[in-house]
């Protein structure tokens, strides 16, 4: 039970986000500029770099969220499913297999960040602006289950809430729904 | 040096990065106003308290002397207090409430999961509403992301108190919303 009272019918994030309009809407804003702005990393390598850290951090409901984005978007649900357990199995380019392992590294902490890994980065092409962002997505994911978990929010067991999620994130991004989240009472 | 090549390398911190990335500024920025200067039931210098003790926790120490240096401002206490906030508030007053909210910013600080259900009922029992637990959580968060998009990029920062004095002030009686303020004059 989440440790304040929270629309029943909006488990996870959403509840907290309509709790709170206020701060969500730079939260929102922040979120659909880096995960669906423009940028040379695709949204769907965008959301794997939000799914690691939300795995790693053991957010429940941010993995099932971002994993269901991220199969969608990838077209295929191999990809998070290795990632998760080994970034270099991951049928990713090398660069992104660079950036997961950076956005693992921001999980941890900041200052765990290293040197070698930004130079890994770099030398299979990764840009200034692409470490950037990879370094702020998964910082944002440290925000966000800390967030969903920090409230005790409920995270809803059925896979199919999820698929549902996830083709929202997909067809939407993360701007709040202009008419609010009444149709899903 | 940062890990990327920022534009003015002169500058420290988050500020070095907010020049490098105009767009994403915007939503940090106005997220660290309404959390910080926004309402809520706790006041802007206990919210700037839980900011600098989350930062020292992640052991970030440009956001935790800037933060700790906007505390000062807005308490009216002197600078030479801000290593109080690392040993642990042996000096600076503090209500029960605060302290009991201090303590699941601690948590939040290592994971959302590890806020307990005492946690909230002990923070209630020294009169923190919903929106005081609810805020607390998000700020202890919010300075996860803000700690680890500073340090994973690997800025720079001042090292003495002194140097974060006018900057202290400006966040605490300015605000964050650098843009606007700058057109406003």
């Amino acid at each position: 039970m989440p440790h304040i009272p929270l629309p029943g019918h909006l488990p996870g994030i959403t509840g907290l986000l309509e709790y709170s309009q206020e701060s969500a809407q730079p939260i929102r804003m922040l979120t659909q500029l880096l995960l669906r702005g423009p940028s040379t990393l695709t949204p769907g390598e965008r959301e794997l770099i939000a799914t690691i850290v939300s795995h790693q951090n053991e957010c429940r409901f941010c993995t099932a969220a971002h994993t269901a984005a991220a199969d969608l978007l990838l077209g295929d649900t191999e990809t998070c499913n290795i990632m998760k357990q080994d970034i270099d199995a991951a049928p990713v380019s090398n660069k992104m297999k660079a950036l997961l392992k950076i956005a693992q590294l921001v999980q941890v902490s900041g200052k765990a960040v290293t040197s070698e890994s930004i130079a890994e980065a770099k030398h299979h092409g990764a840009t200034d602006l692409e470490i950037h962002d990879t370094v702020l997505i998964a910082a944002l994911f440290s925000l966000y289950n800390r967030y969903v978990d920090g409230m005790a929010t409920v995270a809803p067991t059925d896979p199919d809430f999820y698929k549902g999620l996830g083709e929202r994130l997909v067809s939407n991004g993360y701007n709040r729904l202009p008419n609010g989240y009444d149709h899903l009472k | 040096m940062a890990h990327i090549s920022l534009p003015d390398e002169t500058l420290p911190g988050i500020v070095g990065l907010f020049n490098f990335r105009p767009e994403t500024a915007v939503p940090l920025q106005l997220l660290a106003e309404t959390l910080l200067r926004g309402e809520s039931p706790l006041t802007s210098g206990e919210r700037e308290l839980i900011a600098a003790y989350v930062s020292h926790l992640n052991d970030c120490h440009f956001c935790h002397t800037s933060h700790a240096s906007a505390a000062m401002a807005h308490l009216k206490c002197d600078l030479a207090l801000i290593d109080d906030i690392k040993h642990g508030f042996q000096e600076i007053a503090i209500t029960p409430k605060l302290h009991a909210l201090l303590n699941i910013a601690a948590k939040v600080q290592k994971s959302g999961r590890q806020v307990t259900e005492e946690d909230v009922a002990a923070a209630r029992t020294h009169g923190a509403d919903d929106r005081a637990i609810h805020d607390t959580v998000l700020i202890a968060a919010a300075f996860c992301m803000f700690n680890r998009y500073v340090d994973g990029l690997g800025t720079w920062a001042p090292l003495e108190n002194e140097a974060y004095r006018e900057m202290g002030k400006r966040m605490a009686f300015t605000g964050y919303v650098r843009n606007v303020n700058e057109t406003a004059n």
